[in-house]
């Protein structure tokens, strides 16, 4: 049992970190939020004065803001759909006993460890381009003219790379827990007539719940900042611009600190939403 | 040892020590082209001349304009030399970001530079950059497909002949595309060439009191124009295509003709790079009759940030990297139709360079652009594919998203303008236009 002394030695020892952690997030925060009410144009002659809440009127009143955040929740919505199903039929594929299961095991989880710049060019440039791309070839061995993917199909364009991505993560994830399923549960199952969709049904999905939330919550975080896909790929173009594209362009591209720092400040108060949305809705799972 | 021989040693001592103390190790930004990584091959002969050396932070264009631009504006520090363009040159120039060079040596003849150049890089008559190459845009085609069309280039075409050109020269069967053309979103790729082309037709960004233009006729005549002839003749996907898309299906025999910038000529004559290296003439970006050309006019040039603490090795290099004995130590080891174009115009009396093929036609070029007098009806913005004010990169690029959305088909080239007009329209009010 931890002494009162003991105890204040662990938090002196502890402060350091703690002080390294909470600057590491709140001067960037404070930062933002302090320039989102400045009005500072660098371009213009830097720091120009107290802006009040035009930038947040500015930002959300834009004719980019509200496609802006439709794109953000389809392609997050998109990739999650697509990595949560196929990660589950992929992670009982891999369950299965079969020649050189390793093997393909590591092969499915390769693409993780790509950057996504680099996917996303191989993407571009490898498969999608209509012209030299590998999908264009195939297409034209069937007799089809070739998909111009990235301009007119492109908002499944970045979902298919972005998903491509984030399939390994979601994979490993699900394969550990179905590692975890108890393989005598499932026989009496069988034994007693239960056919293999109700099998998953009943005993598969119901044990994979808690995998599936952590799932959905990490990618979540990670998948409304979303950026290098969109910009090695179409730039924002095609309707492709997400919330944090625009931020991007807001600041670096229109030069305009204080704008892009609003629109920052909604991309917390965004991002806040989905996590709560999410606790209460999947995040229940946790708890069982 | 006698006292002669003492202070000749010590001499020699000092001498050392005071040359290592000047060397310095200067930090330049730039751009990923052939041009400057040619550049930074050749670095040893500035470090032999001068004792500095050189890290470089090669970018990729649309990186480095946004690394550049946000070192500059807070400050950074990080780059002794930095790589800018005629855009960035002007503006930085008015704010005092930049180190003048108005005390460049003799030797250096500043007055060598073609003034179309000078003029670019300029604010107030002072230049504020040094041009490593300038450029205009002009036609790159076919001969031997213009032939089979029974077509003849002429020295200066009208846009009706090359979309009509185009059309002859399209066999899809055989994958060659009659005109290839940027289309990619981003102020400097798409929105470089249509803003180029938008002057021939009569458009202009905006009026005299800074009103945007898009509701007019010939900004609806460009861009259903363009839109028509491309999806006539152009690519697959040409609404994402930019420089080196259309370099390498221009290389690879899959255009008829090509306009962008005239530092592509000497790609697509190589025969290590282009397969049609042997059956490419040149002419000048198309007009429609109204006084003014399709081209623009670019300088990629060295710029010295103010505040640097090794402002004095920084106008050295400056010097070397932009110099006339440069042009010579590229022209000795890689041949004279590889040497940095359209900066200098001593480069376009030496007979050796007059004998490039595409030599003339870029000076023609250049010489045809004029930054200051771009537009058929009067405006109040400096610069041919660009209007030099700081707000333009963040509208130009809006804007020429939503072309690139016409053109890919997703809306119509009514609906890409109203969008563009608002889109505008509202920047620079919000600017205090």
């Amino acid at each position: 049992m931890a002494t009162q002394h003991s105890r204040s030695a662990a938090r002196i020892m502890m402060a350091p970190a703690v002080v390294l952690l909470l600057g590491w997030m709140l001067v960037p925060l404070i930062m933002t939020l302090y320039f989102s009410f400045r009005n500072y144009l660098p371009m213009r002659g830097g720091d120009l004065g107290w802006a009040g809440f035009d930038n947040y009127a500015r930002f959300v009143t834009s004719s980019a803001f509200w496609p802006s955040i439709f794109t953000t929740l389809i392609i997050v919505g998109s990739v999650l759909a697509i990595t949560v199903v196929l990660g589950v039929l992929l992670a009982i594929l891999l369950n299965q006993p079969m020649w050189g299961r390793g093997f393909v095991r590591i092969l499915v989880i390769a693409p993780f460890f790509v950057m996504p710049t680099v996917s996303a060019l191989v993407w571009k440039n490898m498969f999608m381009d209509p012209n030299y791309g590998l999908f264009a070839y195939l297409w034209k061995f069937f007799g089809a003219a070739p998909v111009e993917w990235l301009s007119q199909a492109s908002l499944p364009s970045i979902v298919i790379i972005v998903s491509w991505q984030w399939l390994p993560f979601a994979t490993l994830i699900l394969l550990t827990a179905i590692q975890s399923l108890d393989s005598e549960q499932l026989e009496a199952a069988e034994m007693d007539g239960a056919p293999a969709t109700k099998r998953f049904a009943f005993i598969t999905l119901p044990h994979l719940g808690r995998s599936i939330t952590v799932v959905i919550l990490i990618q979540t975080i990670f998948l409304l900042s979303i950026f290098a896909e969109i910009f090695v790929t179409t730039g924002g173009a095609f309707g492709t611009k997400t919330l944090s594209y625009l931020i991007f362009q807001r600041v670096l591209e229109s030069q305009n600190i204080g704008l892009g720092s609003a629109g920052g400040v909604y991309a917390i108060i965004l991002a806040n939403i989905v996590a709560i949305f999410l606790m209460r809705i999947v995040g229940k799972n946790l708890d069982a | 040892m006698n006292t002669t021989i003492r202070v000749l040693m010590g001499a020699t001592a000092l001498s050392a020590v005071a040359l290592t103390a000047q060397a310095e190790t200067l930090t330049i930004a730039t751009v990923n082209n052939g041009d400057m990584i040619r550049m930074q091959g050749l670095t040893d002969d500035f470090t032999a001349k001068t004792g500095h050396t050189v890290e470089w932070v090669t970018l990729e264009e649309n990186v480095l304009r946004q690394r550049v631009t946000t070192d500059i504006s807070t400050k950074g520090g990080a780059f002794d030399i930095m790589t800018i363009g005629m855009y960035e040159t002007p503006i930085w120039g008015a704010n005092g970001w930049l180190v003048p060079l108005d005390n460049l040596s003799e030797e250096y003849d500043v007055d060598d530079i073609l003034p179309a150049m000078a003029g670019g890089l300029s604010h107030d008559g002072t230049l504020f950059a040094a041009p490593f190459y300038g450029e205009s845009s002009m036609i790159m085609y076919r001969t031997d497909l213009m032939e089979a069309a029974g077509l003849e280039m002429p020295d200066a075409p009208t846009w009706d002949f090359i979309r009509e050109a185009a059309a002859a020269m399209t066999d899809r069967d055989a994958e060659i595309n009659g005109i290839c053309l940027r289309g990619k979103a981003g102020w400097g790729e798409g929105g470089a060439f249509i803003t180029a082309m938008s002057n021939s037709f009569g458009a202009r960004w905006f009026d005299m009191d800074w009103k945007a233009q898009f509701d007019t006729q010939p900004w609806a005549d460009t861009l259903n124009f363009y839109k028509g002839m491309m999806d006539e003749s152009g690519p697959a996907g040409y609404a994402t295509n930019g420089f080196n898309e259309n370099l390498s299906l221009f290389q690879q025999g899959k255009c008829g003709m090509w306009i962008d910038a005239t530092v592509a000529a000497s790609f697509v004559t190589n025969p290590d790079d282009s397969t049609v290296a042997d059956s490419v003439g040149f002419a000048l970006a198309p007009d429609t009759g109204l006084g003014k050309r399709s081209n623009w006019l670019w300088a990629w040039a060295l710029a010295i940030p103010a505040g640097t603490q090794k402002q004095d090795a920084a106008v050295e290099f400056v010097e070397w990297a932009t110099s006339k004995s440069y042009i010579d130590l590229v022209a000795a080891n890689e041949g004279w139709a590889n040497v940095p174009p359209g900066a200098r115009t001593s480069l376009y009396e030496n007979p050796n360079y007059q004998a490039v093929p595409f030599a003339q036609k870029t000076l023609d070029s250049i010489l045809s652009a004029d930054p200051n007098n771009s537009t058929v009806e009067p405006s109040p913005y400096v610069g041919v594919q660009f209007a030099a004010i700081p707000e333009f990169a963040g509208i130009a690029t809006d804007v020429s998203q939503e072309f690139s959305a016409a053109y890919a088909g997703q809306q119509t080239v009514e609906e890409a303008l109203a969008k563009a007009q608002a889109i505008t329209t509202d920047a620079m009010e919000a600017a205090g236009y």
